[in-house]
């Protein structure tokens, strides 16, 4: 196999951790929804927490992408 | 559009005057460029927006005090009134990252904040920093970070390591978001770009989308900065309050 096939296939193969950030971007903002529900008071407390978390999580599939770009253009 | 330009070619960096200091590379390059006019950009902000310091503030002063109070609140939140000296630090931070990032937005400029190694050195000085804060403040008990307390003595040999690898992964963490945001950010705007050029007048599309990305992007820009200085001073609050 030569060594571009297997770039790509690496690039593909990195880009699957993404997936983990969906989920837990999608947990933050959930969550968000079901507390702002039963306290809407709070809720505009909460959302620099809210923004906070979701960068965080956003990095980590960053840092997935940024596997599968070294491995890609490496 | 040749099909031969990669997404990537906005990173590169070009030289503008070469300049060469015993056989160091100190040619003002278009990085250097954009960071001055971050700064110029910055000091006119802030310099002419409080000029007529009016007790009633007009617009541009509003906006001046509006990111000063997001700093000082996250600084007095988040460490507490021992922040106040570090308050220069976060706002200097906070100030160059989001301009940096948002001049980074306009066509054609280049994004300082893309390359690892300007993160890379903002987040090892603020690591060197805040461990050097640390070890002055508390001397060798800086060191009961890594055992947070109210933790089992059998439990010790396994968490210290892990605490330990966490610490020292805070920089990387820190400049990698920082970094690889910025550059996913463009690159997809560039991929984006070269699908409306390939599709022509179905390239609506994807112009469409791109307005929605640019949306995002400055939404990011925002954040990303704002994520930064929010760590800082959670960095620095480690290091003055321990576990308290």
């Amino acid at each position: 196999m030569d060594v571009e096939a297997a770039k790509l296939i690496g690039a593909g193969l990195a880009t699957i951790g993404v997936a983990g950030a969906g989920v837990g971007i999608g947990t933050i903002f959930g969550q968000y929804v079901a507390g702002g529900i039963r306290n809407p008071a709070a809720a505009p407390r909460m959302f620099g927490n809210v923004l906070l978390g979701f960068a965080l999580t956003e990095a980590v599939a960053l840092y997935a992408l940024v596997m599968a770009f070294l491995i890609l253009f490496g | 559009m040749a099909a031969g330009h990669s997404p990537l070619e906005q990173f590169a960096i070009k030289r503008f005057i070469e300049l060469d200091v015993a056989g160091v590379d100190f040619s003002f390059t278009n990085s250097s460029a954009m960071m001055v006019l971050a700064v110029v950009c910055i000091m006119s902000f802030v310099l002419l927006g409080i000029r007529r310091h009016a007790l009633v503030p007009t617009r541009w002063q509003s906006m001046v005090e509006l990111s000063y109070e997001l700093i000082a609140k996250s600084v007095r939140d988040n460490i507490g009134t021992e922040g106040r000296p570090f308050f220069p630090l976060i706002f200097s931070l906070f100030m160059f990252i989001l301009f940096c990032n948002v001049l980074g937005l306009i066509p054609y400029s280049f994004t300082v904040t893309s390359h690892i190694i300007v993160t890379f050195v903002f987040a090892g000085a603020i690591f060197i920093g805040v461990t050097v804060l640390g070890l002055i403040r508390h001397g060798l008990k800086f060191f009961s970070l890594f055992l947070p307390p109210g933790v089992p003595v059998l439990l010790a040999p396994l968490l210290v390591p892990i605490e330990f690898v966490s610490y020292l992964s805070r920089p990387i963490s820190l400049s990698v978001r920082l970094a690889a945001n910025m550059m996913a950010g463009h690159t997809m705007l560039k991929v984006f770009a070269g699908f409306v050029v390939a599709l022509g007048l179905l390239g609506i599309a994807p112009l469409i989308f791109i307005i929605l990305l640019y949306a995002l992007e400055t939404l990011i820009a925002f954040l990303q900065a704002y994520v930064f200085a929010v760590l800082t001073c959670l960095y620095i609050n480690d290091a003055i309050h321990l576990h308290h």
